[in-house]
């Protein structure tokens, strides 16, 4: 046994945390790709990363135990079938230019993603927009930041985020608004609670229609309605003159004031005109507005909330302006900050992987289109902005695009009116899709389907929130026949003829040519970029291998671009990248959400992200741990609506819009607007039949950012009506031919399906025999339970190797736990007394089941929780630590952790 | 001077009524016992183990002679003091010797007589009923010479009998005419579990067979057994467990009304009010008795109306089965088929041997069946007796009170109506009695 540690990035959100991996290697070589692998890898939190000092959370916790084998994509496949590299690449080389030839260059398209390292991106970028010719290349940080983006750029004259962490922790006044940190960027929501613990003083404001878990450390909680923040900062900034605290020095700095000052008063006036447009209490945003004019040191932090939204440009610019409008930009603990979504969302903004940019922050100018030109050395270069995502996909739809290659994402699910999706990319002529993973909803539609690394195999950089660039270091070889983004596009470019340009042999090789693009030219004589890493442009392979994180700009050349330290901030010098070199204001006509509700969709569906699961699910639902929180896909309803609708707790409601539907799991919470719904992003249909929102999400995006509305789409809810519901558990995958709800829930060692139908099952035993049968084996025992009064029906197969599978039906939803069950799969053998209860569902009485998972760091359930506070008389979350030790790792369940407390000392 | 108290037999539910009169009221009477079997009285319902080796008959003796001794009870025992007569106008019972007995109260405690089925051969040597020592006596004795038995009859006695015959080393085949065993108190899967689990102790089975006749030697020793199908089985011992029928002859003979019993009213009155019944050989309400527990109530309602006391009236109760075979447990009670109007709850685990099914009526248990797994037979029954609504512990009954949840307090379980069951006499159902189950 050996091992060695490396340090590397996280790979889910925005935050970019930097991780210390050690990895155990067996002496005996693993004999085949398929076998599991001889290593073991294990995080913990890199103590010296800035982003997050130490600190990781439950899902980069468990990264480890998603580099797995499981589920991997080893080898090229070729409409289906096993290939090898070259007849893969042939492929996909041969298509691509015969499409070109004959549709030209437009009908070729890329669809990239946060997840790719720049690396991978900027050859991406690099081969589409250089040297095929078209800009058609986008990314799914379209459907996550291009509206700051936009903001950004019509502020700053360039898309920068002026902030960075520190800034979190030294501002007087934190406004979070449109973000749930606590779920979405737990490591800083971690950082900002450690502050507030510090200095009370510290006061924070959270802006979210949602009483969201980021709550549970908010001073003040302005529930506004839907889409209706940049009332509330227009009202801001109308309050903030009549007041008389805009900062005149400062607006030397800016153009526009007055133009957006006129529309702010336009659109909200006064205090009571924008509690109206906002519904929210006047005495509410009073004291937002208050503590906003009095607080020097004030960071306003937005996130998709703000984002995805057919107005996310202007809203973005409502809060900007307010900071211009205050000089609070460019100081320490005082700035606009957009949290990105995606661990590199930055970096693929720096080379150019949205549509309408082309790379180094550099646009389609014509200074620009000649500068990259000659850097790249092409004469093909694109010279227009491409289609953007919701565009890109309604043109392979239109067949206008012939060609897709899709890298690192699943648009079936995530992009809006999803199922559109799915009807673009079967009609379309050639799919090419890259992943790690083998089965997602959209390589089911791949021609051709290639195998790239994972997490724990990739290398390159990325960029965080905070624009700063990690190395994402490769902990172990790559599995099967998996290679780098970066290396399988430069296989298709030399292909294409395009060798010359794409001579590549390392990560190392494209990062130090997209250093040296980042400072080519870019001075006061031509165009001066903030985006400037030439500091970087010559690294060795050991200095790129040993490379420590550092922020943007990191210039080569000190006096045209600064390098940032924590005091001194960027545009700290009242510089801004746009021709006058002064900040712009935007003005802002509010403007509520683009469909608006109505009688046949009376509610306003809202989507987002849960604590436990990354995005489509792919790798996350690999660690099983991070399942249990929140199993199935769910719909948050106000009790008001949940009692109008004739919906009860846990049951199962079907969602509509004009758009798709879905069926899910009741939540009835008045931590949600009246009527508001909200539901979870991350089903896809590998993971349930009908749990996917991004079908019923309207593809509505913002004129300026081409970003989708996806926390706006008019909707209606009705019961779902079951006539039984179920559940199996089995240590094989099942699958369960024609029920119309199915979720599946890996856990550790057996699977957990939730069902429901609304046709009657007439024979239960003969169905679930069916269902069962591939977990029977020769020496299988069945066990099994029916009450014809109650119509329940329940099943186990048992065999000398212990707990095969059980299923458990009922005609209401009143099925026992699963946590109990679930435990016996890991059991070597069964006792008699285990065998006994398994159709209970539960052990004797006296024996406490663990319940719903909370703390999934830890694994501690809620009646575990509730026992133990009750038994010690526990009053607060830290005794909880002390105790179960729940909370103590990532935080995350620390707001869970104290509505419980609450509860339980409520109902004694 | 006492009043004069007669019983006709000497068995189980004729000396419960004495025990039970001697409690309250000692002093009473003068009385005689008439008792056609030359021994004191014993434990029939234990005849079984006593057959399988795992009993002796002296352990299975309630009465010995010292007992009427002690309470001067005068015991005529033995075939010449069988009773052939009652004179209901002088009120006295005539035994075969001539013996006359005066009474003031007479009991009728006759017992029932086994079925012997009307076939050719039924009488010939080595042909057996299951009632009494003699015949466990005689089982024991072919059992060490001869190989072959057969058992005709695959209900509760039946199986006790060939259970015991294997055990005691015989070749046993077990005759059914039903589809299944047991088929008056289990349903198809538990009888399945119970025919499998006695074929794997040795135990041959014909089912869906009739017996045409009984073939002897030359001695009139049985030697085969012709089935209706037209096969044929050796036999050295043929037991016949065909079922009882009460034993009324007497009663019939000095013009008591009797239908399949002597009929009784609710204090165990006979249509003469001076003579009383109980056990088996009665019929009340329409119902005649097999299991033993009902006697018992029989013979404290009796006992206390004989007493004077007359304030305890006997209603017909549910009565649980169990086998009495060693290693197989079964409880059946109440209606254990699937009938109109009830639902049921059924648990299996047939590798683990278990199977258990509650039927549900109006969510009041009204029929249990529980196969190799029977701890919880008597708290099923006790909330059958006591028509407890089962509504909030539905979910984990079959499992069992070790599986109610803590939420549910013993209060929900109280009885659904007063049950008013401080005297076993009194004790009633609202399950009416639809399968009444006979042994012994």
């Amino acid at each position: 046994m050996s091992s060695y540690e490396r340090k590397t990035t996280c790979a889910y959100c925005g935050v970019g945390c930097g991780i210390k991996a050690v990895v155990s290697h067996t002496d005996i070589p693993s004999r085949n790709e398929d076998s599991t692998p001889s290593f073991q890898i294990t995080v913990s939190g890199d103590e010296d990363h800035p982003a997050n000092y130490g600190r990781l959370c439950g899902k980069g916790s468990a990264l480890a135990e998603t580099a797995i084998p499981e589920g991997r994509l080893l080898q090229p496949r070729v409409n289906g079938q096993v290939t090898d590299w070259n007849t893969a690449i042939g492929t996909v080389v041969e298509r691509f230019k015969a499409i070109k030839d004959e549709h030209g260059p437009e009908a070729i398209a890329f669809y990239l993603s946060g997840q790719l390292l720049t690396e991978d991106y900027y050859v991406a970028n690099k081969l589409m927009k250089g040297f095929i010719g078209s800009s058609n290349v986008d990314t799914n940080s379209r459907l996550c930041m291009s509206s700051a983006v936009s903001a950004h750029k019509r502020a700053f004259g360039e898309d920068v985020v002026p902030g960075c962490y520190d800034d979190l922790e030294q501002a007087d006044l934190l406004i979070l608004t449109g973000s749930n940190t606590a779920w979405c960027h737990p490591v800083l929501f971690q950082r900002i609670r450690a502050a507030k613990a510090s200095r009370p003083e510290l006061k924070i404001v959270v802006i979210d229609p949602r009483r969201t878990a980021t709550c549970d450390i908010a001073d003040l909680h302005l529930a506004l309605a839907p889409g209706t923040d940049s009332f509330l900062f227009n009202g801001l900034l109308s309050y903030l003159h009549t007041q008389g605290k805009i900062n005149q020095d400062f607006l030397s700095a800016t153009e526009g004031f007055d133009a957006a000052l006129a529309s702010a008063r336009q659109s909200a006036p006064d205090i009571r005109q924008t509690a109206l447009a906002c519904d929210v209490d006047e005495q509410l945003v009073k004291q937002f507005f208050d503590w906003f004019a009095d607080t020097d040191k004030t960071v306003t932090a937005f996130s998709q909330g703000i984002n995805q939204s057919s107005r996310g440009s202007d809203k973005g610019n409502s809060i900007i302006n307010c900071h211009l409008a205050t000089g609070r930009i460019g100081k320490p603990g005082a700035t606009p900050f957009s949290l990105t979504g995606q661990p590199n969302a930055m970096g693929g903004r720096e080379v150019g992987g949205l549509a309408n940019q082309l790379a180094a922050h550099m646009d389609f100018t014509p200074e620009d289109i000649d500068r990259v030109s000659r850097f790249w050395a092409t004469d093909t270069l694109a010279t227009a902005p491409g289609l953007k995502a919701v565009d890109l996909f309604r043109a392979v739809r239109e067949k206008k695009i012939k060609a897709i290659w899709i890298m690192a994402t699943n648009p079936v699910v995530s992009l809006p009116d999803a199922n559109q999706i799915k009807a673009a990319l079967s009609d379309c002529d050639f799919v090419v899709v890259s992943d790690c993973i083998a089965e997602t909803d959209t390589t089911a539609f791949a021609d051709v389907l290639l195998p790239s690394e994972g997490w724990s195999e990739k290398d390159g950089t990325v960029t965080n929130s905070e624009r700063r660039i990690s190395r994402q270091r490769r902990l172990v070889d790559s599995i099967g026949k998996a290679k780098p983004d970066w290396w399988i596009i430069t296989q298709v470019a030399r292909g294409l003829g395009f060798g010359d340009a794409f001579d590549y042999g390392s990560a190392r090789d494209i990062f130090v040519e997209h250093a040296r693009l980042s400072g080519f030219e870019n001075n006061v004589q031509h165009h001066r970029r903030a985006f400037d890493i030439s500091l970087y442009d010559a690294l060795s392979e050991s200095e790129y291998d040993d490379l420590a994180p550092f922020q943007w700009p990191a210039p080569r050349n000190n006096a045209v671009n600064k390098p940032e330290t924590t005091s001194d901030r960027l545009f700290g010098d009242q510089f801004f990248y746009t021709t006058s070199g002064k900040a712009q204001f935007v003005p802002v006509l509010s403007e509520g959400p683009h469909n608006s509700l109505n009688s046949e969709y009376p509610l306003a569906l809202n989507t987002g992200r849960i604590r436990d699961q990354w995005h489509t699910m792919t790798r996350t639902s690999l660690a099983r741990r991070l399942n249990e929180h929140k199993p199935e896909p769910f719909v948050e309803i106000h009790p008001d609506d949940a009692v109008k609708y004739g919906l009860e707790p846990g049951s199962l409601a079907t969602v509509t819009s004009a758009f798709g539907s879905m069926i899910a799991r009741v939540e009835v919470t008045d931590t949600t607007r009246q009527g508001s719904l909200f539901v979870p992003m991350h089903w896809t249909e590998q993971m349930s039949s009908a749990g996917r929102v991004g079908a019923l999400v309207n593809p509505v995006v913002d004129p300026v950012s081409g970003q989708p509305e996806s926390k706006f789409t008019p909707a209606r809810i009705q019961p779902y009506r079951a006539t039984w519901h179920g559940f199996v558990l089995s240590h094989k995958p099942l699958t369960f031919p024609g029920v119309e709800y199915v979720v599946k829930v890996p856990g550790t060692a057996f699977f957990r399906y939730e069902l429901a139908g609304a046709s009657p099952i007439a024979e239960w035993n003969t169905v679930t025999k069916r269902w069962l049968e591939p977990a029977a084996t020769t020496d299988t025992h069945w066990l099994d339970f029916e009450d014809t009064q109650a119509h329940r029906y329940r099943a186990a197969v048992v065999t000398s190797e212990g707990l095969q599978c059980c299923v458990f039906l009922s005609a209401k939803i009143d099925l026992p736990e699963r946590s109990w069950l679930a435990g016996l799969f890991t059991k070597e053998t069964l006792s008699d007394e285990d065998r006994r209860s398994i159709l209970a569902g539960r052990p004797p009485s006296g024996t406490q089941t663990a319940g719903r998972t909370i703390c999934s760091c830890f694994g501690v359930g809620e009646n575990t929780l509730k026992d133990t506070i009750r038994e010690k008389g526990l009053s607060s979350v830290e005794q909880i630590g002390d105790c179960l030790k729940a909370g103590t790792n990532c935080g995350s369940c620390v707001p869970e952790l104290r509505t419980i407390l609450n509860n339980v000392s409520k109902t004694g | 001077m006492k009043q004069k108290l007669v019983v006709i037999g000497n068995g189980m539910a004729g000396m419960r009524t004495i025990e039970e009169l001697l409690k309250v009221a000692p002093e009473q009477y003068d009385i005689t016992v008439f008792g056609a079997e030359p021994y004191g009285n014993y434990n029939r319902i234990m005849l079984s183990p006593v057959l399988s080796g795992e009993m002796k008959f002296d352990e299975i003796i309630t009465h010995d002679l010292n007992w009427y001794k002690e309470h001067h009870i005068q015991l005529l025992a033995g075939q010449d003091k069988k009773v052939v007569a009652v004179d209901r106008g002088s009120q006295q019972v005539i035994a075969q010797d001539g013996t006359r007995v005066p009474y003031d109260r007479l009991l009728i405690a006759t017992g029932s007589n086994p079925n012997r089925l009307p076939i050719p051969g039924n009488t010939l040597k080595g042909v057996l009923a299951f009632r009494d020592i003699n015949d466990v006596e005689q089982m024991l004795q072919a059992a060490r010479t001869r190989k072959h038995a057969v058992v005709i009859g695959g209900g509760l006695l039946g199986l006790e009998a060939a259970n015991g015959l294997v055990k005691q080393g015989m070749n046993v085949t077990v005759i059914h005419h039903a589809q299944r065993l047991l088929n008056r108190q289990l349903d198809a899967p538990a009888s399945t579990l119970l025919q499998q689990a006695l074929e794997a102790r040795g135990i041959r089975f014909k089912m869906m067979t009739q017996t045409a006749s009984l073939e002897g030697d030359q001695q009139d020793q049985v030697q085969k057994v012709h089935c209706a199908d037209g096969s044929c089985l050796d036999a050295d011992l043929v037991v016949m467990a065909t079922g009882v029928r009460p034993n009324i002859e007497l009663a019939r003979a000095i013009g008591l009304h009797c239908e399949r019993g002597i009929i009784v009213s609710d204090t165990m009155q006979s249509f003469d009010p001076k003579i009383y019944a109980v056990g088996e050989c009665v019929q009340h309400r329409g119902e005649v008795f097999g299991l033993v527990a009902p006697l018992w109530d029989q013979a404290k309602v009796c006992a206390n109306h004989l007493a004077g006391m007359g304030d305890l009236t006997y209603r017909s109760i549910v009565v649980a089965t169990k086998l009495k075979v060693t290693g197989i447990n079964l409880y059946s009670a109440g209606i254990f088929r699937t009938a109109e109007h009830c639902e049921t709850v059924v648990y299996q685990d047939s590798a683990a041997g278990i199977y258990k099914k509650i039927v549900i009526r109006n969510q009041r248990i009204v029929g249990i069946v529980l196969y190799g797994d029977t701890d919880d037979g008597n708290w099923y029954f006790k909330m059958m007796q006591e028509a407890v609504d089962i509504t909030p512990l539905q979910e984990a009954l079959i499992f069992g009170p070790a599986y109610l949840p803590d939420t549910i307090s013993d209060s929900q379980l109280e009885p659904s109506a007063p049950a008013n069951y401080g005297g076993p006499g009194s004790a009633h159902s609202s399950t009416p009695k639809e399968d009444a189950h006979f042994t012994l």
